[in-house]
């Protein structure tokens, strides 16, 4: 398999009143093509910092992120990011937020119309094009930021806690439309939670990240068989991989500077 | 008290309540309606008995001349033309210097909030002359651009440009980082994040600096025009002032209140249709 995301040594500190603040140290992990990793982890271990470096949002202060084998300089339309905030443009219509990436890239009305009412339809929300976001539920919103990623066709997605501020019912629903979006597009994603249901039933691997310093911690497996659905989480095997994970987050052994 | 509250829920578009999926829609909806109602039934009350007091005390022995009397000068003004003369010559300096003023204040405003150097080195300027009444400056003014047009229609350019500069700059620092990520990372560059997400977020900054520029290059206006001035509202109070003309002191004050409200209103239509994307909480 092709390594599409490569992560090398990466150590980003920021400098605090008389000490600095180790977000990340020593961070490595390769993501190949079209594979769903998670990253988990408790709050304050880096993992949105390894995001937003990924995103070219932020830069790492030692070692090497690398897309497609080239280090990433800057935000780019190849990797798409969608944002726990929807960090949708208010005065637009769902349809025009969407095509917000395609007429970035220079594309003519129609093509935009087409592609965008495209992915529309594919997270459902037709009813809404022509709503503006605040009229729009959470989840609804949530769904509209993952079209108007998918639409400018990143061949990575980077996803920052994106149903973390959605009601558990919504959650998962979201969570079965985006494995079942993945199925039908794939694409190479990185899912940032802090759910441990969500991490295992996403992802084909997990990584567990533990703080102070931001480490990778573990890295699970999971192999359970797609489609997934309801039954896949009442599985003996989901259950299983769910504990060994929580272990994992939860009963972390003291890092190099927990003693601090 | 909560009538008042209610009023800006009311001023929502109409829309918004109607494609929301019914779940959501608030139950209060229902009552909207007649507490709308009933604000403008309480409004006219109010004129109604506004006016009225004002009757009986003119009645009652104060100086004042009748609303009869007022609308009796105000035909009489305009029937040989003085009226409409002075509310041009007040429209057109009030509406120069506020369209200059907010058309300087909008590009100075993205210049401080978008480039360090730009603030750096306008904002001493624009924090010392805000804390100037604009009128303050007209003495100094008159000596050195004489008694013309000018003079005039810089200190309301002054007033509006100060109070919309300031509101402008602030619109553009305060927009949401993560709407600026979330442009770059969809490949937008500077240009279209300026163009396509800093203007359009700072639009209801700009549109209240504009209303409260309005409102303060109308105060400057009429007591510009009562120092100096060939015609124009303000002008013609002090005139009427001299001859003991109580009732067209009254129409030049009425006058100036309906024209600043209708002003007021016009901006508060636009500042609907363009921020209504807004959520109101």
């Amino acid at each position: 398999m092709n390594t599409k995301i490569s992560v090398q040594e990466v150590r980003r500190t920021f400098p605090l009143k008389d000490e600095e603040f180790v977000a990340l140290d020593g961070v490595s992990l390769d993501i190949a093509d079209n594979e769903f990793v998670t990253v988990v982890g408790p709050s304050g271990c880096g993992k949105s910092t390894l995001m937003n470096i990924l995103a070219g949002l932020d830069t790492p202060t030692s070692g090497r992120a690398l897309v497609d084998g080239k280090d990433v300089l800057g935000p780019g339309p190849e990797r798409g990011v969608i944002f726990q905030q929807y960090a949708l443009f208010p005065w637009l219509t769902v349809r025009k937020n969407v095509e917000f990436g395609l007429k970035v890239a220079g594309l003519d009305a129609v093509q935009r119309r087409e592609r965008a009412d495209h992915f529309i339809r594919m997270v459902g929300l037709e009813q809404f094009a022509d709503a503006l976001p605040k009229m729009l539920s959470g989840g609804m919103k949530q769904r509209c930021a993952i079209a108007r990623a998918y639409a400018v066709n990143p061949s990575i997605l980077l996803m920052d806690e994106p149903f973390g501020a959605l009601d558990a019912l919504t959650r998962v629903t979201l969570q079965e439309q985006l494995l079942d979006t993945w199925n039908r597009e794939k694409r190479t994603v990185l899912f940032i939670t802090h759910d441990v249901d969500e991490a295992v039933f996403l992802a084909n691997r997990v990584v567990v990240m533990a703080a102070r310093p931001g480490r990778i911690y573990d890295v699970i497996d999971v192999g359970l068989p797609h489609p997934r659905t309801e039954e896949a989480r009442l599985s003996p095997g989901f259950a299983e991989l769910r504990n060994r994970v929580w272990h994992s987050v939860y009963h972390q052994a003291p890092g190099i500077a927990a003693g601090q | 008290m909560t009538g008042t509250q209610n009023v800006p829920r009311v001023e929502a578009p109409p829309t918004s309540a109607l494609s929301r999926p019914p779940a959501a829609a608030p139950p209060a909806s229902r009552r909207r309606l007649p507490r709308r109602s009933t604000l403008v039934v309480l409004n006219a009350l109010s004129i109604v008995g506004g006016i009225a007091c004002w009757w009986l005390l003119a009645r009652a022995g104060f100086q004042f001349p009748t609303p009869p009397e007022v609308v009796a000068k105000a035909m009489q003004l305009a029937a040989n033309g003085t009226l409409q003369e002075d509310l041009l010559a007040s429209l057109a300096r009030v509406l120069t210097g506020f369209l200059i003023g907010s058309a300087v204040a909008v590009p100075v405003g993205f210049l401080m909030g978008w480039y360090t150097l730009a603030r750096g080195l306008l904002e001493p300027w624009i924090q010392f002359f805000r804390t100037i009444p604009p009128l303050a400056l007209l003495p100094l003014v008159l000596v050195l651009l004489g008694i013309g047009e000018v003079p005039k229609v810089f200190v309301i350019f002054l007033a509006a440009f100060l109070a919309c500069v300031i509101s402008t700059y602030q619109g553009v620092v305060s927009v949401d980082r993560t709407l600026i990520d979330a442009a770059r990372v969809l490949g937008a560059k500077d240009g279209t994040i300026f163009a396509r997400v800093v203007v359009p977020a700072s639009t209801p900054f700009i549109l209240v600096g504009m209303r409260v520029g309005l409102g303060s290059a109308w105060a400057t206006l009429v007591a510009a025009e009562l120092l100096a001035a060939p015609a124009g509202l303000g002008y013609r109070m002090q005139q009427a002032q001299l001859y003991y003309d109580l009732a067209t002191i009254f129409v030049s004050i009425v006058v100036i209140g309906v024209l600043g409200l209708v002003m007021d209103r016009l901006l508060l239509l636009a500042e609907t249709r363009l921020t209504g994307w807004q959520e109101r909480r």
